[in-house]
């Protein structure tokens, strides 16, 4: 389960921000998950619940955003909301498909003190 | 803890490799910026304590304070596959990311692919695996050097574990290198390796609908290989339908179809290779 290492991201990147802003304590992790992304949100949550266990973040609640997925159209020139990799465009049915946004994996904002 | 799994750190092993290397890189990823939420530090350094939820500071008694940090979780692999990007561009070495569900015959196409490309540059293989190093026996047997990375209960490569096995890989200038994954079609998906390509490896017994199933793996992947054409007679495998499934969710994959048991349709394969490797200045 590829979540597991993803928290380990998340736990490192805690505490590089604790030593560089000078907390030492997280209680709020803010974390922008896009829909086309390789993150499935319990999955993570539950492995972030295990990570954190006896560190500066243990026992922070995770806040997980969704962001949606989005994709150019090659077909019919604009840009479409997607879901899933594998839908077709929601107007012609193609699926020359570029994803544009919905991919992100990312810490945006921590409640600290 | 290992970054994979949380297993020990011993859990991830590489034959060959006793050292260690010291791999340290100061990077400022810190992203600062301007907003309507409180700090307690402000822009020259000055500290401010009447920032946070009570507007005061009083000692022994902490407030919450909220920072802003926009950090990817991948950017530190993403950041040590750009390092190995950068060596092999050096060298002219090309690099090849295979990946497959287990099964699929990609250590068989491998080794084929060695035995036939030997005396035509250096070549060099790594392997991984959660366990045991019978991949890299398979392709040490046919001359060329190969690293077995364990992953232990890892469930992908990384980029840090391709860059240590590179460190003890005599790569030549020009040379061909192949790291074959860990057999799964969706965690090696999102881990950068610093290769030229990925490639994705699905034999013909496995149903032809994988690509709707591990979108993300096929989306990633610059080519699909269709593995075990001599078997196409024997399996209710329609190729075509398994090529529209994949360009659905990729539009740009390549495809090839072959035989590494029998070696039919071989030829096309070491042509894409020749074709990367100039592309690759090797």
């Amino acid at each position: 389960m590829h979540e597991m290492s993803l928290a380990e991201g998340v736990l490192r990147i805690l505490e590089e921000q604790a030593a560089a802003q000078n907390f030492v304590r997280v209680k709020t992790v803010w974390l922008e998950i896009g829909e086309l992304s390789h993150v499935d949100p319990d999955a993570i949550r539950f492995c972030f619940d295990a990570v954190v266990k006896d560190t500066l973040a243990d026992g922070a609640a995770l806040d997980i955003v969704r962001v949606p997925g989005q994709a150019w159209c090659h077909d019919c020139a604009r840009g479409v909301a997607v879901s899933t990799l594998t839908e077709p465009c929601p107007h012609c049915g193609g699926h020359k498909l570029l994803v544009t946004g919905g991919e992100e994996m990312r810490v945006s904002e921590l409640e600290v003190e | 803890m290992c970054t994979v799994c949380g297993c020990g750190k011993d859990a991830k092993k590489q034959d060959g490799h006793t050292h260690d290397h010291d791999h340290d890189h100061h990077h400022d990823h810190g992203h600062h910026h301007h907003h309507d939420h409180v700090h307690s530090h402000g822009e020259h350094g000055d500290l401010h304590f009447g920032m946070g939820e009570s507007e005061t500071h009083i000692a022994g008694i902490s407030q919450s304070r909220i920072v802003q940090i926009a950090e990817n979780i991948l950017a530190k692999n993403d950041h040590l596959a750009a390092h190995n990007r950068a060596h092999f561009r050096d060298l002219g070495v090309l690099t090849l990311n295979l990946m497959s569900s287990p099964g699929s015959g990609k250590t068989t196409l491998l080794a084929r692919t060695c035995r036939e490309l030997s005396g035509h540059g250096p070549l060099a293989v790594i392997e991984g695996d959660q366990q045991t190093a019978n991949d890299a026996e398979r392709i040490r047997a046919t001359g060329v050097p190969a690293i077995q990375i364990n992953t232990g209960k890892g469930c992908h490569l990384d980029a840090d574990m391709v860059g240590r096995a590179v460190h003890d890989l005599d790569l030549g200038r020009g040379a061909l290198l192949f790291i074959e994954n860990v057999g799964n079609l969706v965690c090696p998906a999102g881990f950068d390796l610093g290769e030229a390509a990925k490639v994705v490896i699905l034999s013909v017994t496995e149903g032809e609908d994988k690509p709707l199933k591990y979108p993300e793996m096929f989306r990633a992947a610059r080519l699909m290989v269709l593995n075990k054409s001599d078997l196409l007679p024997y399996v209710p495998f329609d190729v075509d339908v398994c090529v529209d499934y994949a360009r659905r969710v990729n539009p740009d994959i390549e495809v090839l179809t072959l035989s590494a048991h029998t070696g039919d349709g071989m030829e096309g394969w070491l042509d894409w290779i020749r074709a990367r490797q100039v592309e690759a200045g090797a």
